[in-house]
């Protein structure tokens, strides 16, 4: 994530950052190199100790680089599973489909990853273990931490709230279909999962990716970042939700409804998720 | 001509599951999913989910012991067999699990132990099938 603040204000005043305008978002490589870190480099760090995004460095270069990385890196997935043979599983259906996985056993240690485990400090302006993750795909039952309880967590955290989240569970409950996809979850599939599940959703994510990254390249290309005097006014930013990753909690694609359906449930609602958007809740 | 034994003998053994339905469909989706670079990965899966089972068998046999009998950590754990042998295609266990958490669920704890005493035996036969037939 780079941050590009724009504005008149001293930037070097860092006791209050809230008087920077934030007027862009741009999603870039986490291992690109940068050109040009002095700007905003104190800038940065100040803003994610006072516990705002994760912001990795900017660089002035912007205009120059390739943003569609995702073309050629593979998507990461965080996978969380408190069942071994489970975690196998899925790690090999990910596999197959060209990601990069990441298995943990626990919501908890799920979070550590990510660095949002609150009794673990992380003094690092970046605060990811490891590499940047694109989609967390989680078991809903899990001892300690449920599934539904770490999607909360992901989607309470300013930091990794864009990062798609997908639901598995053994159990066909509308109710706990409902209440996940309320609270942000991207997709929720029934278990046993199968390859073509996986396939659907990584198609998504990268497309959703792809297309994040095209749009901020086009924004940016057309505004000229690497000069931020010349500003005119971009509207549509500052009305847009400030991550490019964001598929709308309300707006849930229709390719996702097949996925919470259970083939062998008599009971079970054929798109649960188009009863979300018509009904209101019960 | 051995190996075309070997390769008759494994075939007719696998069918034998399906025919038996002792494995599902998915024990065949699990086969798709190997590759020239995880030629072993049925197998491997299969020796988690042994030794996974083996575990929570043997500690649901222990909680039925106690007394009080505690029957959320009896459920919990059959939960997981439940999800466990569902994700490798053990129909015939699954069944008896499924079967065995109704009855508990009924609070009836009498019936849960033959329960699972039933699910004792359809996992040892189970596993008695499935393990040569990876040896083979």
């Amino acid at each position: 994530v780079v941050i590009y603040a724009a504005g008149s204000g001293d930037v070097s005043d860092l006791t209050a950052p809230s008087s920077i305008d934030l007027r862009s978002v741009s999603l870039l490589d986490s291992d690109h190199s940068l050109a040009q870190v002095s700007l905003f480099d104190s800038v940065v760090s100040e803003m994610a100790r006072n516990g705002g995004v994760a912001w990795m460095r900017t660089t002035e270069k912007i205009g120059g680089y390739d943003l569609s990385t995702s073309d050629t890196e593979e998507v990461h997935v965080l996978a969380v599973d408190d069942s071994l043979v489970d975690r196998k599983v899925i790690e090999r259906l990910l596999r197959i489909s060209s990601c990069k996985v990441t298995a943990v056993d626990s919501g908890r240690r799920a979070l550590q990853y990510l660095g949002l485990d609150e009794e673990i400090q992380k003094k690092e302006t970046n605060g990811f273990d490891g590499l940047k993750v694109d989609l967390i795909i989680t078991d809903y039952c899990m001892p300690g931490m449920t599934g539904y309880e770490l999607l909360k967590k992901v989607k309470e955290s300013s930091a990794f709230r864009e990062i798609p989240v997908v639901i598995m569970s053994s159990e066909n409950v509308i109710a706990r279909i409902d209440r996940c996809l309320e609270e942000g979850a991207e997709d929720f599939i029934v278990k046993p999962v199968k390859l073509s599940d996986v396939k659907r959703i990584i198609d998504y994510t990268t497309t959703e990716l792809r297309e994040g990254e095209q749009r901020e390249g086009a924004r940016a290309k057309r505004r000229g970042i690497n000069k931020r005097k010349q500003r005119e006014g971009d509207d549509d930013l500052s009305s847009s939700p400030p991550s490019t990753l964001s598929s709308s909690t309300s707006s849930s694609p229709s390719s996702s409804i097949q996925s919470a359906t259970a083939p062998s449930s008599p009971s079970t609602l054929d798109s649960p998720t188009r009863r979300l958007k018509m009904t209101s809740s019960e | 001509m051995e190996s075309k034994h070997v390769h008759q003998q494994i075939a007719a053994m696998r069918q034998s599951f399906f025919d038996e339905e002792v494995l599902d469909e998915k024990f065949s989706q699990l086969e798709q999913l190997e590759g020239k670079d995880n030629p072993n990965f049925v197998e491997e899966v299969f020796t988690m989910y042994f030794r996974d089972s083996t575990a929570f068998l043997e500690t649901i046999e222990q909680a039925m012991k106690t007394i009080p009998i505690d029957s959320i950590k009896v459920d919990n754990i059959l939960h997981q067999l439940k999800g466990s042998s569902a994700s490798v295609g053990a129909n015939k266990v699954l069944k008896e699990v499924n079967k065995t958490r109704q009855v508990l669920g009924k609070g009836n704890l009498e019936g849960t132990k033959a329960g699972i005493l039933e699910l004792r035996k359809e996992y040892d036969s189970f596993k008695a099938k499935l393990e040569p037939y990876f040896q083979v």
